[in-house]
């Protein structure tokens, strides 16, 4: 770290090989030869101080590029869209999913290997690393910054841990009200130390409060549907969707008023048609809020739904290429893109809001598997799995303007998220 | 006479286990696409996710032709989709041979 930054600075070395050529020159006894060389050697020592410190830089805009295969993240920052450092040693990236601390410096990375990593960004190193246990597929962080709480699939269920220490804090499995154990999708955070997540086998939602982390106290709404395979919760923390794949419809909680339990919204939204199949999960994590509308990926339909937030049916719904997997909304809800599940993966559709009409179709590589908007969404990065690469577009010219090399990319996550309920 | 007719047979048979074989590059294609595409519900290293794992000793349990037809036909009721719009009846029993660990 240190011999880097030396070799790198330039003004650090001249002052040196100044003070050494300049000595000869000089009478061997003179006063002023000694004042000379021991100033000179001062501002020397000076340079290399200067040049040791740390630069410091912000984390604002910092980012992590997960390279699954070789379970490694790469570093990068937004502003000059370059690469800062890439940390290894993460496990399996399978499912890569991560949160950030509220710090923007440090990220949390769940590992299908069950391993839950916390990477230091101003770094580039692991600042601490725990095998939890089997096979996680995702997390959450408390709205303090204090908790870190991984789901798993098997043994199903949650592990909360301290965010600085990494210790285990609680340990809640998921056994369902049938007795049976169940896989945990869809975790999110909710204001006050709790999380929110959804049994998958046993279609129910369990809200774990940690106001006393010894004694968590379960919530738990059963019955809510079939195979729920993934949630959100909205930016202010007031309403938590499921999506159900064992049936035609979303199961929507209001945690404003938990007493009114979970309600069944955009039932049947796909009757009368053949549903197609679906050959990759669509992510509702990734959800668009636009206007005062939520966009989704419909489930066995080559359609977006737009819902409306208010009277929670359906406001339209919009034609795309094919089974979305993440539908987006830039931050100012403008524009919502979409990626699509294998095979027509290779594409990327960009869809304006008011008019509700796909307004552009772009072919940014091969096998996209996510989309990240820049903090205030001039940009978007892509990333390219079969391309070994991430691309970066300009979102009002919806023209390329960056490129960076990245190893089977997959997740691309931007430190604005460390401030955003859900995320 | 009738020894090669027998042979004629065998070398029909051959012929038509060979053919049913997918090309080399069309295995490298099926050997991506089992780690990542059926990965993104099995997990890259098949060890299970969302789906159930598909390690040879879990697949023991079951035929070849079973596993064949779930591929084509996909589990209904469940996420698992029918692969037959993207995988030829071939390379499903090819993967079906992969997964059980009978070729690499
Ligand atoms: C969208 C998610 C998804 C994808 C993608 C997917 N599967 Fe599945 N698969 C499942 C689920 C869920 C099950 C369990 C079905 C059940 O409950 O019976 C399953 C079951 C199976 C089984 C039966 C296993 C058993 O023990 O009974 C096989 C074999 C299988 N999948 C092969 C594949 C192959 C090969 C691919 C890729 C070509 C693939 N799957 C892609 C979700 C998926």
């Amino acid at each position: 770290m240190i011999r880097l930054s030396l070799s790198r600075r330039a003004g650090a070395s001249a002052p040196l090989a100044f003070a050494a050529q300049a000595a000869p020159a000089l009478g061997r006894n003179s006063k002023r030869m000694k004042d000379f060389i021991r100033s000179s050697v001062f501002t020397a020592a000076l340079a290399l101080l200067a040049a040791c410190s740390p630069q410091l830089r912000g984390t604002g805009d910092l980012g992590v590029i997960v390279e699954r295969a070789d379970g490694r993240v790469t570093v990068v920052e937004s502003t000059g869209s370059t690469i800062l450092s890439t940390v290894s040693g993460l496990g399996d990236l399978s499912h890569a999913a991560l949160v950030y601390s509220r710090d923007e410096r440090y990220v949390f990375v769940f590992g299908r290997d069950g391993g839950l990593t916390k990477v230091d960004l101003l770094t580039g190193t692991i600042a601490g690393r725990v095998v939890q246990s089997g096979n996680s597929i995702g997390g959450a962080i408390s709205q303090d910054g204090s908790l870190v709480a991984v789901a798993n699939y098997t043994p199903g269920g949650i592990k909360v841990f301290d965010t600085a220490s990494l210790a285990l804090v609680a340990d809640i499995p998921a056994i369902a009200a049938d007795g049976k154990p169940s896989k945990v999708i869809g975790i999110a955070d909710l204001p006050g130390r709790k999380f929110i997540y959804s049994l998958y086998d046993a279609g129910e939602i369990w809200i774990a409060d940690l106001a006393d982390p010894a004694k968590p106290a379960l919530t738990k709404f059963t019955g809510i549907g079939r195979l729920p395979y993934d949630a959100l919760v909205t930016g202010d923390g007031r309403w938590y969707l499921a999506g159900l794949f064992g049936e035609d419809g979303i199961a929507l909680l209001d945690l404003w008023n938990p007493d009114q339990g979970v309600r069944r919204i955009l039932d049947h939204y796909g009757k009368g048609t053949e549903p197609l199949p679906v050959f990759k999960m669509p992510h509702l994590r990734g959800w668009a809020a636009a206007d005062n509308e939520i966009w989704l990926p419909a489930i066995g339909h080559h359609q977006v739904l737009v819902v409306d937030k208010t009277s929670w049916k359906e406001a339209a719904r919009v034609d795309v290429a094919g089974q979305p997997v993440f539908v987006m909304a830039r931050p100012d809800g403008r524009q919502v893109w979409v990626n699509f599940a294998v095979p027509d993966y290779d594409v990327v559709q960009v869809i304006d809001v008011p008019s509700r009409k796909v307004v552009k179709t772009l072919y940014p590589g091969k096998a996209i598997l996510h989309m990240e908007f820049t903090p205030r969404g001039e940009r978007v990065w892509i990333s390219a799995r079969d391309s070994d690469k991430v691309v970066v577009y300009d979102t009002e010219t919806l023209e390329q303007v960056a490129e960076l090399p990245a190893v089977k990319p997959s997740g691309i996550f931007f430190s604005a998220r460390a401030h955003k309920t859900g995320l | 006479m009738r020894l090669g007719m027998t042979l004629v047979l065998i070398g029909l048979g051959l012929c038509a286990s060979a053919a049913a074989e997918p090309s080399a590059g069309r295995r490298d294609q099926l050997r991506d696409m089992v780690a990542q595409d059926c990965g993104s519900c099995h997990g890259m290293t098949r060890k299970g996710g969302l789906g159930s794992p598909l390690l040879p000793e879990d697949l023991s349990r079951l035929s070849a032709e079973g596993v064949v037809e779930t591929i084509l036909e996909g589990r209904p009721g469940t996420p698992m989709p029918p692969w037959k719009s993207m995988l030829s009846r071939d390379d499903a029993t090819w993967i079906a041979a992969y997964l059980m660990g009978e070729t690499e």
